[in-house]
């Protein structure tokens, strides 16, 4: 039977560039990040980058994106990060935040990393466009264990917000 | 100088630091590199609704009557 344990989380009271959880212990099976986030960004539908350990290579992904006017497919390949992650911008509705989960198998295995991340925003809109969802199939092509990850708002002008909230969990089989 | 929040996960601790200028570039590329990829959906998405208005005028029906053809 699964069980999940929440190895650590952070609640931003201020607004971060980036959001690092360093440190992540091996003694689980998988690991599973959930936030919920609002960045700055001049948009409904902001972007968060993901990387696993500090690394720039080899994060290749495929995308459904739908907006509930259009629905797309997309394909990056080594590309420095993952960002096809979807999260509130400051258009949408004052305090609604987006939430995303990113679920890392065999995180300690010398493999190459199949990662599942689904995301969306929210906003109290009806309004097609404004409200995006993303379901992505994503692989870190690295054998290293994962001992960080790193969400990140975009830009340097552009930043998490105050009230996002990010939490690691560890899953073990047993 | 904006910064990134660090959270060690083997002892709680919680630390702030400043980005690098090296950092922020990186995220402008990014960031350019996003942009870039949602102006082409939205000139994909801009290229449908064309075609699909264009196709429903060649055949004198509305969405509302395509979309019963297809139920």
């Amino acid at each position: 039977m699964a069980t999940y344990t929440l190895i650590s989380s952070n609640v931003l009271s201020s607004t971060a560039g980036s959001v690092t959880f360093s440190a992540i212990p091996s003694s689980y099976t998988d690991l599973e990040v959930r936030f919920s986030g609002r960045t700055n960004d001049t948009s409904w539908a902001a972007y968060c980058w993901v990387t696993l350990n500090g690394a720039t290579t080899n994060f290749s992904e495929t995308a459904l994106v739908g907006n509930g006017s259009t629905a797309s497919s997309n394909r990056d390949s080594a590309s420095s990060s993952w960002y096809q992650v979807r999260i509130n911008g400051n258009n949408s509705t004052a305090s609604t935040y987006g939430n995303a989960s990113i679920y890392i198998p065999s995180y300690t295995a010398s493999q190459n990393k199949p990662v599942s991340i689904t995301s969306t925003n929210e906003g109290n809109s009806s309004t097609a466009g404004q409200i995006v969802m993303t379901a992505t199939a994503a692989l870190w092509s690295n054998t290293a264990a994962v001992t960080s990850i790193t969400l990140d708002a975009t830009t340097g002008g552009t930043l998490w917000m105050s009230g996002s909230s990010f939490y690691l969990y560890g899953i073990s089989n047993a | 100088m904006p910064h990134k929040v660090i959270v060690d996960c083997s002892t709680g601790e919680t630390t702030e630091v400043e980005l690098t200028a090296q950092e922020i570039a990186d995220q402008e590329a990014a960031h350019k590199a996003a942009e870039a990829d949602r102006k082409a959906q939205e000139v994909i998405a801009d290229a449908k609704a064309t075609a699909k208005t264009a196709l429903l005028d060649k055949l004198g029906i509305t969405a509302e009557e395509a979309t019963l053809l297809l139920s």
